[in-house]
């Protein structure tokens, strides 16, 4: 046998004894600092629907996922027949039945600190429909752990800001050689405040985030989020607002509703 | 003569094994029940056929019972912690297994399939002699490489659904999105059997055999003065 042998060694009563004490002592002390750092995680404030401590590992996990994998990568797109037709509706939050299409207008708000008249624009669909098309089939996944291959047509998100030259202090058009021109994020809103998401810009300039008004190239379903949504393929649905009112920009994380509900700011995928 | 009596000690597990066995077993405990509070949002697995279910995974008492319904946001924050101290502590185990040597008893080789079922045989009472043994039998080897293979598993699985679009290709490998869920979920059933039968064990192998996992060594009586007329074939066998 090439087995690696168990040690023997030859002692006395008293010193198994002595070391079977110690050993059960460490043991015991052990499960007790086990159990009260349960119980001490559990006695913590909540911060935005989750414990402290949660929050602050949360925070960090963001922090590494972005430092070490980023969100660069494209998400796989799939033909356009492989696109479910029925279609899965998920959260009613800022869909009130109030809603009136008619008079709908897209508020942006380029600047935080300001609302005067020239930093605000209100934009119609027609406004929308005149930028670039693109259309994406990919895997819409939900934060509860279900998925399905959906389409939606629309105009990308980075298309949207450079066109109106937003998401910067000064004004000028988006450019990687001036980050510190850049806002840090974006926030969007239902028209009646009752849904809202932050996102970061690095995730909202990414090629497959689109402002999408077409699903199964027909005009967006009322509870899809008619006249128009946001598609952000890289991170759970929860991020993908429909009927979006308002957008804005800062440097501060945005309020994002179910942030406030105890789940992760980022929600990346 | 008591006072004589001398006693032997085997060294059975080196102070890192023990410490990253129950460190581990409260972790997998809050990795299985955040998990599941997880898995409450979307709980469609069964096991059946057509519209015949044999088993739901899981009925709604077992969720109010264990008090894991309505807490997606818990699930996933206590998951994402616990997340790293199950991996460190999978880390650390397996780096102290291969630089100490450990791995030569716990990995199995070309015989122990063979030898693993004379050990269940043996087991069941169905066979008289006693499969050969070091400090594992075969049985143990298969199951205690098994098991760190699934943790390796749950990582992989985990990771490729914790963030599908930054490790799209491990999605991919994985039979993709809702296959590496599936397995995720598959590798915790499995960990609930190891336990069981672990627990089994456990109990059926006694009080020294367990103590040994705190204390490191197990005792061993001397009945005469020189501890060398004792063969090493007479000794029973460790499980």
């Amino acid at each position: 046998m090439k087995n690696k042998e168990l040690k023997e060694e030859e002692t006395t009563r008293a010193n198994i004894r002595k070391r079977t004490i110690i050993s059960f002592g460490v043991f015991f002390l052990l499960i007790t600092l086990g159990i009260l750092g349960w119980k001490w995680l559990n006695n913590q404030d909540q911060s935005d629907g989750v414990l402290k401590p949660l929050r602050t590992v949360l925070n960090a996990n963001e922090k590494i996922n972005n430092a070490l994998v980023g969100t660069g990568h494209l998400v796989k797109e799939y033909p356009k027949s492989k696109a479910g037709n029925d279609v899965r509706v998920n959260g009613d939050v800022g869909m009130g039945d109030d809603f009136d299409a008619m008079h709908w207008k897209l508020t942006v708000n380029k600047h935080p600190e300001t609302t005067s008249p020239d930093s605000v624009l209100h934009l119609t669909m027609d406004d929308v429909r005149k930028l670039p098309y693109k259309d994406l089939t990919f895997d819409f996944k939900c934060i509860e752990g279900w998925s399905q291959i959906t389409n939606w047509g629309g105009t990308k998100f980075s298309d949207f800001l450079l066109h109106y030259h937003l998401g910067t202090h000064s004004g000028r058009d988006i450019d990687p050689n001036h980050p510190e021109d850049i806002y840090k994020y974006v926030g969007l809103m239902t028209p009646d405040s009752a849904y809202y998401v932050g996102i970061d810009m690095k995730s909202i300039m990414h090629p497959q985030t689109i402002l999408a008004y077409e699903m199964n190239d027909s005009i967006l379903p009322v509870n899809q989020g008619y006249p128009l949504r946001l598609i952000i393929p890289i991170k759970y649905g929860i991020k993908s607002i429909k009927r979006i009112g308002y957008i804005y920009f800062s440097d501060t994380r945005p309020k994002d509703y179910w942030f406030e509900h105890g789940y992760d700011y980022d929600a990346a995928l | 003569m008591a006072l004589t009596e001398k006693k032997k000690i085997v060294k059975k597990h080196p102070l890192v094994i023990r410490w990253a066995h129950w460190v581990n077993f409260p972790v997998l405990g809050i990795m299985i029940w955040s998990g599941m509070m997880i898995y409450w949002a979307n709980d469609i697995y069964r096991i059946g056929w057509g519209d015949k279910t044999l088993v739901k995974f899981f009925p709604d008492s077992f969720y109010s019972t264990l008090n894991l319904d309505g807490r997606l946001s818990d699930g996933m924050a206590l998951h994402f912690l616990f997340m790293w101290f199950f991996f460190l502590n999978g880390f650390v185990y397996v780096l102290f297994t291969i630089i100490s040597g450990e791995w030569r008893l716990l990995v199995p080789n070309r015989k122990s399939f063979k030898e693993a079922w004379q050990v269940l045989l043996h087991d069941l009472h169905i066979r008289k002699t006693e499969p050969p043994s070091s400090k594992y039998n075969a049985a143990q080897k298969i199951a205690y490489t098994s098991i760190i293979v699934m943790g390796f598993g749950s990582l992989l699985t985990g990771l490729s659904i914790y963030k599908p679009v930054q490790f799209g290709w491990l999605c991919a490998i994985l039979g993709g999105y809702e296959w590496a869920r599936i397995e995720h979920f598959v590798l915790t059933i499995g960990y609930v059997f190891f336990f069981l039968i672990h627990l089994v064990q456990v109990v059926i192998h006694g009080w020294n055999n367990f103590q040994a996992m705190v204390t490191g060594f197990e005792i061993k009586k001397v009945k005469s003065a020189s501890p060398s007329e004792i063969k090493p074939a007479e000794e029973k066998p460790i499980n």
